[in-house]
């Protein structure tokens, strides 16, 4: 006896159907209602395999992407008051900016330090800073993220401790550490260890999320910063997932089973200006996450073959003349991250060119989500642009571009994406592909084969008077070299001597996690530069060979 | 024989995106180009620069440090006896151009200059320079 094979539609819709729903009027503005979808009933719906039109069945009926405006200057109490800011005006995430030194992994009081305390950022030196940071900020119910790298196992640590020392248990804790290292490599340049000894604390980070925090991302694998290095977009795409891959590879090496570990890997990509190729993108990543998470590592549990992302508008297209301009530049972008199915989303400000945003220029972004979430009606639909035979086979284009990037991968690490990765940036393949690139860019906007309104075109306005710009002040970096001082001054010596030779011990050995001599360091007071310096004693120093 | 410029990363800041871009358009425009890489020092980059015996020296600084980083190269660089022109390129607010003018910076571009502006300005300084 034949049984009903039910239709792509009908699975779809019992999900959809056992989803809850926001509170809305899911219909246009003349009333005509809206399906949750629209497609043809064997087509693929969004929330099945593989994902191209968006991870979950509901998407945004269900629930909005988290706006998460990435923030951090001057000192711990600085920047929580900006947080609360931020929570007040109705963001729903928050995001973490360290300044130089923290992200390096040096103390405020390094001489490399000086004059960069605090401008990029908020300084972190103790977990005495941390407790600062998140004071009155309810952990256990606001996500946050951390976008740090080097010394994110060291940050993470401060993290944990000081959220229970504040009453939440780290099994409640919810949110993304970026702890995507190889990038730092092909494209932010915060390194500090080898490929290889990083790659080994993000292990750590890995393996102890996966068996301690089950809210938690460990990693927050990220095309951004390789695009405002100044790649294409097909190779943000390659790129990104390579590197996902190669941490796929490097846990289920360390002995995780995948699905242990997949379902807390999360991404994070650029928005850029190129609405339609940007919306390819998004759909592509998903696509090609499925496929091979599903095949060539074996997950079996749909978590692990869902990539979900977060995305930021491209700084890069920023520009320093007519700075109010920039507002149109990131609605357009944000909207591209929408239509492209983005969990969470940050808007520049629009003083990006020109320093860290002022409060004001900061609310104007959140408001451009606003805008987006609440006036357009482009929530109601899922993947609205998808059965477009345009975006469909742009779609299908950028991943078979990937697809060939990831060969020469394959092929240069001998069969492991791992390997191909480290191997990669070891030969300067991305960082040159990366800045061949950006170069390429740079000539046709020279050659006028490009245009960006207000930089070689349409300059009437050019020469106003710049806007009111965020100013830091020196202030703060002694304020915060004493504030060091003290924590120095009070802290047990003696325990902050075992904790780092601990560390020493343990970093030596690389079958042990790190992650609870890290916690209990920092709980006496052991600083960010101290830990990571007696980690760079057994691990050593990585030095890039530039190319220009 | 062409000129020699150099170009440094001072401090902590890792935005190498603007300084390779700058590297190939000075080479495209004629000039010799030599890069330090990043993490660099006021006192590494004067002495590679009087090493090298280069006729400018290029920075780029977009972490917001360049109040406190660029008047110390000047002043590592004139330490070493040197009148080796300083050139700052990067994020650069308006209200610090006077300051570092009077730090003895020889010209600041910031984000948007163009191949033929920047070429245009360090043809300018090293023609200063030389009379
Ligand atoms: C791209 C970018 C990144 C990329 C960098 C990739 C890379 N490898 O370069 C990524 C995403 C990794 C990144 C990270 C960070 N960034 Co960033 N980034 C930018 C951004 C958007 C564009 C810079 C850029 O490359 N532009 C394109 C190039 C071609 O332009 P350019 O460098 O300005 O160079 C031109 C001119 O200035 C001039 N020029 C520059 N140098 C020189 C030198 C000479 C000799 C000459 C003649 C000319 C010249 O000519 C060039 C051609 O026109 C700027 C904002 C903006 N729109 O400018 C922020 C910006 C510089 N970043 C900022 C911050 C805070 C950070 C982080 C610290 C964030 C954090 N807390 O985690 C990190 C630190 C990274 C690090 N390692 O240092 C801040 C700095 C704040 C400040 N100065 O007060 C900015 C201003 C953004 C902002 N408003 O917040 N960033």
């Amino acid at each position: 006896m034949a049984t009903h094979q039910p239709s792509n539609r009908e699975l779809w819709e019992a999900v959809f159907d056992a989803s809850t729903l926001r509170d809305a009027d899911f219909q246009t503005m003349s009333g005509i209602p809206l399906e949750p979808v629209y497609g043809p009933d064997d087509g693929e719906f969004p929330g099945q395999f593989p994902y191209t039109r968006g991870p979950y069945a509901s998407m945004y009926r269900s629930r909005l992407w988290t706006m998460r405006m990435f923030a951090g200057f001057g000192t711990a109490d600085d920047t929580n008051w900006r947080f609360k800011e931020i929570i007040k005006a109705g963001g729903t995430g928050l995001s973490t900016a360290f300044d130089m030194p923290t992200l390096l992994g040096i103390d405020s009081d390094d001489a490399m330090a000086l004059g960069e305390v605090g401008r990029c950022g908020v300084a972190i030196d103790t977990i005495a800073d941390m407790e600062d940071l998140y004071s009155g900020i309810d952990l256990g119910e606001i996500t946050t993220s951390m976008t740090i790298n080097s010394p994110a196992a060291v940050i993470f640590a401060m993290f944990v401790a000081q959220a229970e020392r504040a009453g939440t248990p780290r099994a409640h804790l919810g949110g993304t550490l970026q702890n995507d290292i190889l990038k730092e490599y092909q494209a932010q340049k915060e390194f500090v260890f080898p490929p290889r000894q990083s790659m080994r604390l993000v292990r750590d980070t890995i393996d102890f999320t996966a068996a301690e925090m089950p809210r938690w991302h460990s990693i927050s694998i990220s095309g951004y910063h390789i695009r405002e290095a100044g790649s294409t977009a097909v190779e943000e795409l390659a790129f990104t997932l390579a590197n996902g891959f190669a941490y796929v590879e490097l846990a289920m090496q360390a002995g995780l089973p995948v699905d242990t570990f997949a379902p807390r890997l999360s991404f994070f990509f650029n928005a850029h200006i190129d609405f339609f190729e940007e919306i390819a993108k998004y759909r592509a990543a998903r696509r090609i996450w499925a496929r091979w998470m599903k095949e060539r590592y074996g997950a079996a549990h749909e978590r692990s073959m869902q990539l979900r992302f977060h995305c930021q508008t491209a700084g890069v297209s920023l520009t320093a003349q007519q700075p109010e301009v920039n507002i149109v530049r990131t609605a357009i972008e944000a909207l591209a991250g929408v239509l492209g199915g983005a969990q969470s989303l940050h808007t520049n400000s629009m003083d990006e060119a020109m320093a860290l945003p002022t409060e004001k220029a900061a609310r104007i972004a959140l408001r451009t989500q606003q805008v987006i979430a609440n006036e357009t009606n482009v929530t109601h639909v899922a993947d609205p642009l998808g059965g477009s035979y345009f975006l469909e086979a742009l779609t299908d284009e950028m991943e078979a571009q990937a697809e060939h990037l990831f060969g020469y991968l394959h092929q240069l690490g001998d069969g492991s994406m791992l390997e191909g990765a480290i191997k990669g940036i070891e030969e300067n393949w991305f960082q040159g592909k990366i800045a061949d690139s950006a170069y390429d860019l740079e000539r046709q906007l020279n050659a006028g084969r490009r245009i960006t309104v207000g930089v070689n075109a349409y300059t009437e306005g050019n020469d106003e008077a710049q806007i009111d710009l965020l100013k830091i002040t020196t202030e703060d970096e002694s304020r915060q070299r004493k504030r060091l001082d003290q924590v120095r001054h009070d802290r047990d010596q003696h325990a902050v001597d075992s904790a780092l030779e601990r560390i020493r011990t343990e970093a030596a050995d690389s079958s042990v996690n790190l992650m609870p001599a890290l916690i209990d360091a920092v709980k006496v007071y052991a600083t960010l530069g101290e830990i990571m310096g007696t980690m760079e004693s057994e691990f050593g120093r990585h030095v890039e060979v530039p190319v220009i | 024989m062409s000129e020699r410029i150099l170009i440094a990363k001072v401090g902590l800041d890792g935005h190498d995106r603007g300084i390779k871009v700058v590297a190939r358009i000075l080479r495209d425009a004629g000039f010799e180009v030599i890069y330090t890489g990043l993490f660099q020092t006021p006192q590494t980059v004067a002495a590679a620069a009087v090493d090298e015996d280069v006729d400018a020296i290029g920075l780029s600084m977009l972490s917001g440090a360049h109040m406190t980083l660029a008047p110390l190269v000047v002043e590592a660089v004139r330490k070493l006896g040197s009148e080796i022109p300083v050139i700052l390129g990067g994020i650069v607010p308006d209200h610090d151009l006077d300051q570092l003018t009077a730090a003895g910076i020889a010209a600041v571009l910031t984000p948007g200059a163009t191949a033929v502006e920047i070429a245009t300005e360090v043809r300018a300084v090293l023609d200063r320079a030389n009379t």
